[in-house]
């Protein structure tokens, strides 16, 4: 019963999702808010890793933003100060970046929880003190501006239309990637983890591994968002990349749910909107709006909004369909 | 460096690691009671600061009264928090623990900025802000009543929870809550006790801390992490090492800024906490490993 409603709920999901790919390629369809898709794409990819972390390693990272702002800034640096190709620098970047995140993960995760968290935040700031420091090559505080676009062939992604379609084919390829590892034998070992760490390693899992290598992942993913990030605005500075970035990308991840692939894609766009459309003009009052968040949806369903709200629509389906077998 | 520099430096890292040890013996008191490590810490020393600007300066009020109802008004927040989002989670993981602290710290940081706005503030100094000379350095009244209050509350905090039967009974929770509830001790009377007491030194930090160093709404981010250094250091057990944390962290972090590092400025003194901090992960993740497992 249940497999036949969430069967349905499949279908109404495709053809929902090629309605809307078919109305993708009209310029006017998204009109001013491409921007906002298009930051939404870049915010699911990091999300994507953050709910992949706390889901399977029951860890949270208060430090993303330091690997997203690292392939921004690597980026950046390699492509317009030194003229290195825009793709060979992202892939420098998200090299680079993983390799940090395992020199940073593989100690701190043979321990639990806190630790973890405070040394993600603590080298949230650092890098943060960094991209501000580091003036000759980031710029300082203003950031560096003039980052050349992303081009393939002749091809230039110069309006936000093309780079639409960039953003989003990199953001499905994470998506897929990442849907594929959650439902592989890594996946399979990451649920072992998940149930009883002990367990798992009595049947040969090597827990402490496995963690490291969600979490480079989750930094590397963080850093090709980054590298897209800096060649569609074309500017980066040490602000976008600060303890409140990081702490925004957590609450996109605690409303997708944790240990959700297709939630990171809900919880990056409710908060996007949240912070870009609705409360942009309360000026600091978005914080307030994503402290309750945080504290409410803990509180009340740690398993994340959008795996509650999953739930609950699959529970009123099958009432639904249990009272019309009956009549 | 000349001597005289030398006890320059000094003063101010003792005078600054006094604050930090306030912010540690707030989170090792939370964390030995309830193992939970609480984000929210730093905010606590922010609303201390706040509202003791707000009593002191805006309202007028004297200076003993305002110190009081500031502690007193930290204290409250923290009962709230403790109340209201801990524990009606109470069977939340690490992770889950974690995120609510950090959405309470900034939900306080985002009330502050509406309330203070994000201006930084100066409470009046206790006793005026004539120098007096020592060892051949200057040392400001207000760094006097900084060490003199942390130490105060060290000495206090101690006998509490020595002597007290409430103080006893925080001790037996933070053994082992089932065994405390066995011999009667309620285990949520203790955990919340353990957030009051975080909070009221933290908010005590706050206020003798802000004539000095001046707060704003966002102070509370670096200074818990650098109470969580300074409790790391003193490996999250007694009051008296967290003291010791705080201390040696402001001494080196005062004595770093004091060295010419070249083209490494002071803006960097902020990074040494931390690059402490991964440092004593790096050294003693084993055993840490090993404690968490036994707790």
């Amino acid at each position: 019963m249940l497999r036949r409603a969430k069967g349905k709920w499949t279908y109404f999901l495709v053809a929902a999702l090629l309605l809307f790919s078919i109305l993708i390629p009209f310029d006017w369809f998204l009109g001013r808010y491409t921007s906002l898709v298009i930051l939404i794409g870049i915010s699911t990819m990091v999300t994507v890793g953050l709910c992949l972390l706390m889901g399977y390693t029951g860890q949270v990272s208060l430090g993303q933003a330091a690997f997203y702002g690292t392939g921004a800034y690597i980026s950046a640096i390699l492509s317009k100060t030194y003229g290195v190709n825009p793709w060979l620098a992202m892939l420098i970047a998200a090299a680079a970046t993983g390799a940090f995140a395992y020199v940073i993960g593989y100690p701190t995760f043979r321990l639990r929880g806190n630790y973890l968290a405070m040394a993600t935040l603590g080298l949230g700031v650092i890098m943060w003190i960094l991209f501000r420091q580091l003036s000759q090559y980031t710029g300082g505080p203003d950031g560096m501006a003039g980052i050349p676009y992303l081009s393939v062939g002749g091809f230039t992604f110069n309006t936000p239309f093309r780079r639409y379609f960039l953003v989003w084919f990199f953001c499905l390829l994470v998506l897929l990637v990442s849907q594929n590892i959650v439902r592989s034998r890594v996946g399979r070992a990451l649920r072992a983890i998940h149930g009883s760490e002990a367990a798992a390693e009595s049947i040969g899992v090597n827990v402490t591994q496995f963690k490291v290598k969600i979490f480079v992942l989750s930094a590397v993913y963080a850093s090709l968002a980054g590298s897209l990030f800096a060649h569609h605005l074309r500017h980066v500075s040490p602000q976008s990349f600060d303890f409140l970035a990081s702490v925004k990308l957590v609450v996109m991840a605690v409303i997708g749910g944790l240990a959700s692939v297709w939630g990171a894609v809900f919880g990056a766009a409710t908060t996007r909107i949240l912070s870009d459309e609705l409360l942009l003009r309360f000026g600091e009052l978005d914080v307030i709006v994503y402290g309750l968040i945080l504290m409410l949806v803990m509180v009340f369903m740690p398993e994340g909004l959008f795996v509650k709200l999953k739930d609950v629509v699959a529970h009123w389906r099958l009432r639904y369909e249990q009272r019309g077998t009956k009549s | 460096m000349s001597a005289d520099q030398f006890v320059q430096y000094l003063v101010s890292g003792v005078t600054q690691g006094s604050v930090y040890a306030l912010v540690a013996l707030g989170f090792t008191i939370i964390y030995a009671v309830t193992k939970i490590i609480n984000f929210a810490q730093g905010e606590f020393v922010m609303l201390g600061g706040m509202l003791s600007f707000t009593l002191a300066h805006s309202a007028g009020i004297s200076l003993v009264p305002a110190l009081i109802l500031s502690v007193l008004g930290t204290a409250a927040i923290g009962a709230v928090l403790y109340l209201l989002a801990i524990r009606t989670a109470r069977k939340a993981s690490v992770v889950s623990l974690i995120i609510i602290t950090i959405g309470a710290a900034i939900f306080i940081r985002g009330i502050a900025a509406q309330l203070w706005g994000v201006e930084a503030v100066r409470p009046p100094f206790f006793t005026g802000d004539e120098p007096l000379p020592f060892l051949g350095a200057l040392i400001r009244p207000q760094a006097l009543w900084i060490i003199g209050t942390s130490l105060v509350a060290t000495a206090v905090l101690h006998s509490f929870l020595s002597y007290t039967m409430m103080g006893k009974a925080l001790k037996a929770s933070a053994i082992s809550h089932v065994a405390a509830a066995m011999v009667g001790i309620d285990t949520r009377l203790t955990s919340l006790a353990a957030f009051v007491i975080a909070a009221a030194l933290g908010g005590l930090g706050g206020a003798v801390m802000s004539p000095l160093t001046l707060t704003s709404y966002n102070v509370g981010v670096m200074l818990g992490l650098k109470g969580f250094v300074a409790a790391s250091i003193g490996g999250f057990k007694s009051p008296l090492a967290s003291v010791v944390g705080g201390i040696t962290l402001g001494i080196v972090e005062s004595l770093a800024v004091g060295v010419d590092w070249g083209p490494f400025t002071s803006a960097y003194k902020d990074a040494i906490a931390i690059i402490l901090l991964l440092l004593i992960l790096l050294l003693r993740s084993g055993t840490l490993a090993a404690e968490e497992r036994a707790g």
